[in-house]
C-alpha cells in the first residue's frame, strides 16, 4: 500500500474529550479510503486524553490512532501543536491531510500547508476521490454559498479542512485497534496561553450545534432575548444573532451569524424578528432548513424560509418552546 | 520609528452579487468593488496602535489587478500613512499558498516591521488561511480570531483569542501577525484630511521582479491547489408561508419540525 493512499486526520480535543468532529473526519475517511484503497491514521493531540474515546474511533472506520498525549498541548499553543503536527505528518508521510474547520484546524493547517508545500482547501462541505487519478476532490462553498468551488492538487500534499456536522459518524467498523503513542517533542514558544476562560455564558458552540436559534432587532431589547433563549434551551440549540442585534448590545459577537460574524451550517434555523438581509443570508442560507418568524411579509428572509410565519414573535415563539414542553 | 503592515484585499460588494438566472453563473460585472469588511477592522487597530504608540508608520499592502489602488487610497483616507500595490500579471491565479508568499516577500522588502495585521477571513474566498500563511513564511508566529487586546507594546503583547467555547488569553514574545474580528474596534470615517492625502498619495506598484520572487511559488505554477469546476447551487426558494400568531399557526410549524425530524 503506497502511502499516498493515507489518509491522516488532525484530530482535536475539547478539555480531555475527543471532539466530535474528529469522529466525523473518521468516517468520511474511512469512505474516501474505499475509493483510493487507503487506510485512515488518527492523529489525537492534547492532555489527559480520554483513551476510552479511542474505541469509539474504531468504529467509526479507523485503521490507526496515534495518542501524542502532553501537558503543553493542555492548551492550542500554536506553535507546540505545529511542531508536533509536522513531526508526525512527516513520519506517517499520508497523501492526504484532514482536520476540522474549527477555530483549532483553521489556526494550524494554513501553517502546516505553508511548511509543507501543500494545497489546503479551506471549509470543505464534501469530498470525494476523482476516478483514475485517485485525487481528493474537495468542495467548498465561496461568496458566502453563493459559489461551490471543486479544487484538486494535483502534484502537493493534499489538505483540507472540514465542516463539523456535514458527514455523518459510522459506528459499524470492526477494525483491529492499533493505537500508538508518539513523543512529544518539545522546544521554545513565543506564544503562552496564560489562560483559557472557559464558562457557560461564554459558550456559544454556533458551529457545533444541529439547530439555531437566533433573535434579531425585532426583539427589542435584551431582556427579550430570554424568548430566543426559552425556545432554544427546549431545542437543545445555540443561540444566534443579527448584527444589529448585536451591535444593540444585548448579546456578544460571538454570536453574530452572517458575513462579518459566524457562517453556519445547521439542519435547522430558526430567525425571530430578522429581515435577512443579504449579508445575514450569507452566513445561514446553507442551513438544511431554515423557519422564520416576521412581522413584515416582505422581509427577504421569506425568500430563504423553509417555513415562514408572518406574526408576532412574542406570540409565536412562547407557544412554539410550549408545545415541544 | 515603528511599523505596522496590515493586509486588505479588494472583494466585490456581496451585498450587490447577482447570479445570472440563464447561466447560474455569478455576474461580476457591474458590481462595485469594496474593502473586504474584516480588513476594515485591521486598519482602524493599525491606526489605534499609532495614536498609542507614535512615531509609527502605518502600512497597508494588497495584492490585486490594477484597480486595486483604488482600496489603498480608501485606506489611506481613514489615515494609513502609505499604500502599496503588489501587482502583475505572473501574480495572476495565484492561490492562498503563493499569495502568502508574495505578501512575505512584499514585508521583507519594506524593511523593519512591530506587528502585522490582517483581517479573519476575505468575503470572497472565506478562507481565512493568508494572515497565518504570511506569518509561516516570515517565521512569526500568529494568533488568529483576535478579539481583543489588552496589551500591544513593541516585542510584546496580551490578545484574546475567541474559540467557540470561550476564549483564550494569549501572551506573545517579538513580532507577530494577528488575524482580527469585529468585535475588535469601530471603523473610523475618513476625515476630509484624509481624503485629501488620499487623492494626492503616490501609491508604489511592486512586481516580481521589484520582490524578487521565486517564479515556481508564485502564480498559477506556484499554486499548489487548481479549481477544477465552480457551480451556483440551485437558489434557495421561500417554501411554506403562513400568517398569524394563534395557537392553530404555531402548531403548523410544530408539525413541521416533528414531520422531518428536527428535534
Ligand atoms: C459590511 C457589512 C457586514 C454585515 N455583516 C452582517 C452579519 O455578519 N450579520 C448580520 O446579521 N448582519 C450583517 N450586516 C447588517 C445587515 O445588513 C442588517 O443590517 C442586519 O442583518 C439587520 O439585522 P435584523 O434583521 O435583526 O434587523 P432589521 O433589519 O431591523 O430587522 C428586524 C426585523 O424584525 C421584524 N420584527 C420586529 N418586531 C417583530 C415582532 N414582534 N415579531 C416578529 N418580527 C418582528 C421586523 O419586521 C424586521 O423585519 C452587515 C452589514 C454590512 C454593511
Ligand atoms: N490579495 C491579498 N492582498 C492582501 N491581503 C490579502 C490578500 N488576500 C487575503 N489577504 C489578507 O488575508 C486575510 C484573509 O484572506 P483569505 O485567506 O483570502 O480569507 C484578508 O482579510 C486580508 O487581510
Amino acid at each position: 500500500m503506497s502511502t499516498k493512499n493515507k489518509i491522516l486526520i488532525i484530530g482535536e480535543c475539547r478539555e480531555s474529550s475527543i471532539h466530535h468532529v474528529t469522529f466525523e473526519l473518521v468516517s468520511e475517511g474511512a469512505e474516501l479510503s474505499k475509493k483510493n484503497n487507503g487506510e485512515v491514521v488518527v492523529l489525537v493531540p492534547g492532555y489527559k486524553i480520554d483513551t476510552a474515546q479511542t474505541e469509539g474511533l474504531f468504529k467509526a472506520g479507523a485503521d490507526k490512532v496515534i495518542l501524542l498525549d502532553h501537558e503543553k498541548l493542555q492548551q492550542l499553543n500554536d506553535v507546540h501543536y505545529l511542531r508536533n503536527i509536522a513531526a508526525v505528518i512527516n513520519e506517517e508521510e499520508p497523501g492526504i491531510v484532514l482536520a476540522g474547520a474549527t477555530p483549532q484546524g483553521r489556526s494550524l493547517m494554513p501553517k502546516l500547508a505553508i511548511t509543507m508545500k501543500a494545497g489546503l482547501t479551506a471549509d470543505c462541505t464534501e469530498l470525494d476521490i476523482e476516478e483514475g487519478t485517485g485525487l481528493l476532490l474537495q468542495t467548498r462553498p465561496a461568496f458566502g454559498g453563493n459559489l461551490m468551488a471543486t479544487i484538486k492538487t494535483p502534484k502537493h500534499l493534499q489538505m483540507s479542512t472540514v465542516r463539523p456536522k456535514v458527514f455523518k459518524v459510522e459506528t459499524g467498523y470492526s477494525k483491529e485497534k492499533n493505537i500508538t503513542k508518539f513523543t512529544y517533542i518539545d522546544g521554545d514558544s513565543p506564544l503562552k496561553i496564560i489562560e483559557a476562560v472557559r464558562s457557560i455564558e461564554e459558550m456559544v458552540n454556533l458551529a457545533d450545534s444541529d439547530i439555531i436559534v437566533s433573535g434579531g432587532r425585532g426583539l427589542g431589547d435584551k431582556a427579550n432575548f430570554k424568548v430566543v433563549f426559552d425556545l432554544a434551551a427546549k431545542l437543545n440549540a445555540a443561540v444566534g444573532a443579527s448584527r444589529a442585534a448585536v451591535d444593540a448590545g444585548w448579546i456578544s459577537y460571538a454570536h453574530q451569524v452572517g458575513q462579518t460574524g459566524t457562517t453556519v451550517m445547521p439542519k435547522l434555523y430558526i430567525a425571530l424578528g430578522i429581515s435577512g438581509a443579504i449579508q445575514h443570508q450569507v452566513g445561514m442560507k446553507s442551513a438544511d432548513y431554515i423557519i422564520a418568524v416576521n412581522k413584515d411579509s416582505n422581509a427577504p428572509i421569506f425568500n430563504v424560509a423553509d417555513y415562514g410565519i408572518v406574526g408576532d414573535l412574542f406570540e409565536i415563539a412562547p407557544k412554539l418552546t410550549e408545545l415541544l414542553g | 520609528m515603528k511599523r505596522v503592515v496590515v493586509f486588505i484585499k479588494q472583494v466585490p460588494d456581496t451585498a450587490e452579487l447577482k447570479i445570472d438566472p440563464v447561466t447560474n453563473t455569478m455576474i461580476r460585472e457591474g458590481v462595485p468593488s469594496i474593502i473586504n469588511p474584516f480588513d476594515m477592522y485591521a486598519i482602524e487597530e493599525a491606526l489605534k496602535i499609532k495614536d498609542k504608540w507614535g512615531d509609527t508608520e502605518t502600512v497597508v499592502m494588497t495584492m490585486g489587478p490594477p484597480q486595486a489602488d483604488a482600496a489603498l487610497r480608501e485606506a489611506i483616507s481613514m489615515g494609513i500613512d502609505k499604500g502599496i500595490l503588489l501587482s502583475d500579471k505572473k501574480f495572476a491565479a495565484s492561490d492562498t499558498w503563493a499569495t502568502s508568499y508574495i505578501l512575505s516577500k512584499a514585508v521583507e522588502k519594506l524593511g523593519d516591521f512591530d506587528v502585522l495585521i490582517a483581517g479573519k477571513q476575505a468575503t470572497d474566498g472565506d478562507t481565512a488561511q493568508v494572515g497565518p500563511g504570511v506569518a509561516t513564511w516570515l517565521k512569526i508566529p500568529s494568533v488568529t480570531y483576535v478579539r481583543k487586546i489588552d496589551e500591544l507594546e513593541p516585542g510584546h503583547a496580551k490578545v484574546e483569542r475567541m474559540r467557540s467555547e470561550g476564549f483564550d488569553i494569549i501572551e506573545v514574545k517579538g513580532k507577530f501577525l494577528m488575524t482580527v474580528l469585529k468585535e475588535l474596534n469601530e471603523p473610523r470615517i475618513p476625515s476630509f484630511r484624509g481624503k485629501m492625502a488620499a487623492k494626492k498619495a503616490e501609491i508604489p506598484v511592486w512586481g516580481a521582479d521589484d520582490l524578487n520572487t521565486d517564479e515556481a511559488n508564485i502564480g498559477f505554477t506556484g499554486s499548489p491547489t487548481r479549481v477544477v469546476k465552480a457551480f451556483t447551487p440551485p437558489p434557495k426558494k421561500g417554501g411554506i408561508k403562513v400568517e398569524g400568531d394563534d395557537l392553530e399557526t404555531v402548531k403548523g410549524v410544530f408539525k413541521f419540525i416533528k414531520e422531518n425530524h428536527l428535534a
